[in-house]
C-alpha cells in the first residue's frame, strides 16, 4: 500500500433492486461491502458475471445510492456525482458527432472554465496518451485502441482523484490489450492516482495492482483480499512473467473456482 | 397507411448507419457507378417522355383520358398567361413550407418533451398511436366547418400531417438513447439542461432529420388535400378546377409541380441532413462526396 490517508471507503453497503414483477421480493444484488482504498492505491475487483461489480462502481461514482451502508470519498459521504472522480466503462463512450479532441473536452464542459483553457487542458491530455495527430479526427476514424485511449485521456482531462475503471480492456485484442495496460499503468501511476479497477481477466488484475478484491456472487460480496506485492506497477507486462505473479494467478483462479464452474 | 410504416421504419435503418463501419469502395466499379446511374436515369425520363407523346395516339387514347406531353408544355404556358399560375404556385410552395417548418417544430418538441416525461409518454401513447393512424387529411373539411374558407384549415391540416412521424422518430430516439452517455455525463457532474443539449439533441439527430424528411413529403399532401377540399387558390384548387372542367392536362400540370414542390423540400431536407450528419461513417454504396 502506497498511500497512507485513506480516499475510498465503503461501509457495509447493500445495493437491492425491485422485484422483477409487482409483490416479488426486491433482488439484493451487493450486500456486506466493507474496503477502503488508500491514497494513490491500485485496486482490482474480480468476480463472476453479475455478482454486482458494476453495481459497485456505480454507487462509488455517485450515479446510484445504496440501500443501506454508506460510501465516503475523503471521507465525506457519497451523495451524487463527484468532479473529482474519473468514470470509464468497457464502451468508450465518446461521442460520435465530436472529433476526438472535442471529445476530450466533454468533461471539463460541466464546469465553468474559459474554452481557452479547456481547449489547452484537453490538448496536453492527448499529448499525454499519444493521441495529438488524432486530434481532429471523428471516433469512427480511429481504431478501437486508440478510441479507449482517447477514453481515458477524456477522462484524465478532468484530473480526478479517483478513477474507476470498468473492464476498460475488454473489448480489445490480445496486443493491443497489452500495450493499452502498459500505457495506463504508467500514465496512472505518473499521477499518482487512486484507482478501482474492475476486470474478467485475472492476470489483468495481478499486472497492474496493488491489492485484489475477490467477489462471490448470490449476492455479491468480498470473500477475499489479496496483496499483490509485486514491483514495477507502471510495467505490467514485467510483472506478469514473475514466478509470483503466476501463483497468485493460479490462487485466484481456484479462489473463484473457475474449474468447477460450467456457466459463464 | 404506408406513411407511417415508413415513419416508424425510418429511426431504425438511421441507428444501423451509426454503427454500420465504413467499407472502403472497391476499385474503379464506383466511378463507373457514378456517371452511368444519372445518365442511365436520364435516359430513361427521355424514353418515357418519348413513349407518353407518341403512344396514347398510336393506341386511340383520346387527349382528355390522357394529354400528350406537348398539350402539357402548351397547358402550362396557358396557365401562367390566363390562370396567374405562379400566384397559385406561391401560395401552394409557401404554405407548404409554413405547415412543415410548424409541424415540425411541434413535433421535435412534444417528441423531446414526451421522451424526457416517461410517465406522461406512458399515458399518452395510446391517443398518439391512434392519432397517428387516424388519416390526417380526412379532418380537412370538419376544419374548413371550423375555421371558414382561409388558409386555416389547410394549415393545421398540414401540421397534422407532419407533427407524427417527426415526434414518432424523436421519440424513438429519446427511448433508444444510451442510457449509459447519459450516466457518463451525470457522472461529470453535468447540469440536466447541458445533458440535454451536448448528449441527448445530437443522440437524436439522425432520427429527428429521418422524420423531418418523411414530413417535408408529407407537408405537400396535408397542403393540396385542403385546396382540393375548399379555397380558391394553389394548386390544389386547379386541380379540382381542372377537373371541373374536365381539363386533364391543367390536373397534370398540377400534379407535376406539386411533386416539384415536394422534391424541392426534400432535396432541402437532405441537404441540411447530410451537413449536420457529416459525422457518421458513410455508408458502403452511398455516391462519393461532390468535390
Ligand atoms: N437496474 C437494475 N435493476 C434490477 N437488477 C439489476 C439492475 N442493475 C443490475 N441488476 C442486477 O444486479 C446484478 C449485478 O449486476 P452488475 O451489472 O453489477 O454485474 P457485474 O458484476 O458488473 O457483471 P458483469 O461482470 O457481467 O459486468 C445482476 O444480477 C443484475 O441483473
Ligand atoms: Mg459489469
Amino acid at each position: 500500500m502506497l498511500g497512507t490517508s485513506t480516499v475510498l471507503e465503503l461501509r457495509d453497503v447493500a445495493r437491492r433492486f425491485p422485484g422483477r414483477s409487482a409483490g416479488a421480493p426486491p433482488f439484493t444484488a451487493v450486500r456486506n461491502l466493507s474496503f477502503h482504498v488508500g491514497e494513490g492505491e491500485f485496486v482490482s475487483v474480480v468476480g463472476p458475471s453479475g455478482c454486482g461489480k458494476s453495481t459497485l462502481l456505480n454507487l462509488i461514482a455517485g450515479l446510484d445510492r445504496p440501500s443501506e451502508g454508506t460510501v465516503y470519498l475523503h471521507g465525506a459521504e457519497v451523495t451524487g456525482p463527484n468532479s473529482s472522480v474519473g468514470f470509464m466503462l468497457q464502451k468508450d463512450l465518446l461521442l460520435p458527432w465530436r472529433t476526438v479532441l472535442h471529445n476530450v473536452e466533454f468533461g471539463l464542459e460541466a464546469r465553468d472554465m474559459p474554452a481557452a483553457e479547456r481547449r489547452e487542458r484537453a490538448l496536453a491530455e492527448l499529448k499525454r496518451c499519444r493521441l495529438t495527430e488524432f486530434a481532429d479526427r471523428y471516433p469512427y476514424q480511429i481504431s478501437g485502441g486508440q478510441r479507449q485511449r482517447a477514453a481515458l485521456a477524456r477522462t484524465l482531462a478532468i484530473s480526478p482523484d479517483v478513477v474507476l475503471l470498468d473492464e476498460p480492456f475488454s473489448a480489445l485484442d490480445a496486443q493491443t490489450k497489452l500495450v493499452l495496460q502498459k500505457s495506463f499503468a504508467e500514465t496512472i501511476a505518473g499521477s499518482n492516482l487512486t484507482t478501482l479497477l474492475i476486470t474478467h481477466d485475472l492476470s489483468e488484475a495481478v499486472a497492474m495492482s496493488d491489492r485484489i478484491l475477490v467477489m462471490s456472487d448470490g449476492p455479491g460480496r468480498i470473500v477475499e483480499e489479496i496483496d499483490v506485492g509485486l514491483p514495477d506497477r507502471d510495467n505490467p507486462i514485467a510483472r506478469v512473467s514473475r514466478p509470483r505473479a503466476s501463483e497468485i494467478v493460479k490462487h485466484l483462479f481456484d479462489a473463484l473456482h473457475l474449474g468447477e464452474r460450467a456457466d459463464a | 397507411m404506408t406513411t407511417v410504416d415508413t415513419a416508424m421504419s425510418k429511426p431504425a435503418d438511421r441507428t444501423a448507419a451509426l454503427q454500420r463501419p465504413a467499407l472502403a469502395p472497391s476499385g474503379g466499379g464506383l466511378w463507373r457507378r457514378s456517371y452511368g446511374a444519372p445518365l442511365a436515369s436520364i435516359a430513361v425520363a427521355v424514353v418515357v417522355l418519348i413513349a407518353w407523346q407518341y403512344l396514347p395516339p398510336m393506341l386511340g387514347v383520346p387527349k382528355y383520358i390522357i394529354p400528350r406531353v406537348s398539350d402539357l408544355c402548351l397547358e402550362m404556358v396557358r396557365l401562367w398567361n390566363h390562370e396567374n399560375l405562379l400566384r397559385h404556385f406561391i401560395s401552394t410552395a409557401s404554405m407548404s413550407v409554413l405547415g412543415f417548418v410548424l409541424g415540425g417544430l411541434l413535433g421535435a418538441v412534444f417528441g423531446y418533451a414526451l421522451g424526457l416525461l416517461p410517465t406522461w409518454e406512458k399515458v399518452l401513447s395510446p391517443y398518439i398511436l391512434a392519432l397517428q393512424i387516424a388519416p390526417k387529411v380526412a379532418f380537412a373539411p370538419l376544419f374548413i366547418l371550423w375555421f371558414g374558407y382561409n388558409a386555416w384549415p389547410k394549415l393545421i391540416v398540414t401540421i397534422l400531417v407532419v407533427f407524427f412521424p417527426i415526434l414518432v422518430n424523436v421519440l424513438q430516439a429519446m427511448r433508444i438513447m444510451d442510457r449509459d452517455l447519459v450516466n457518463l455525463a451525470r457522472a461529470y457532474n453535468m447540469s440536466k439542461t447541458k445533458i440535454f443539449i451536448k448528449v441527448m439533441l445530437p443522440f437524436s439527430m439522425p432520427n429527428l432529420l429521418a422524420g423531418l424528411r418523411i414530413g417535408a413529403t408529407l407537408a405537400v399532401i396535408g397542403i393540396t388535400v385542403g385546396e382540393l377540399v375548399g379555397g380558391e387558390i394553389g394548386l390544389g384548387y386547379l386541380i379540382s378546377f381542372g377537373q371541373g372542367q374536365a381539363n386533364t392536362a391543367m390536373v397534370f400540370d398540377a400534379i407535376g409541380l406539386l411533386t416539384v414542390i415536394g422534391i424541392v423540400m426534400y432535396w432541402a431536407v437532405t441537404a441540411v441532413e447530410s451537413r449536420v450528419l457529416h459525422y457518421l461513417p458513410k455508408a458502403a454504396g452511398a455516391p462519393p462526396a461532390k468535390p
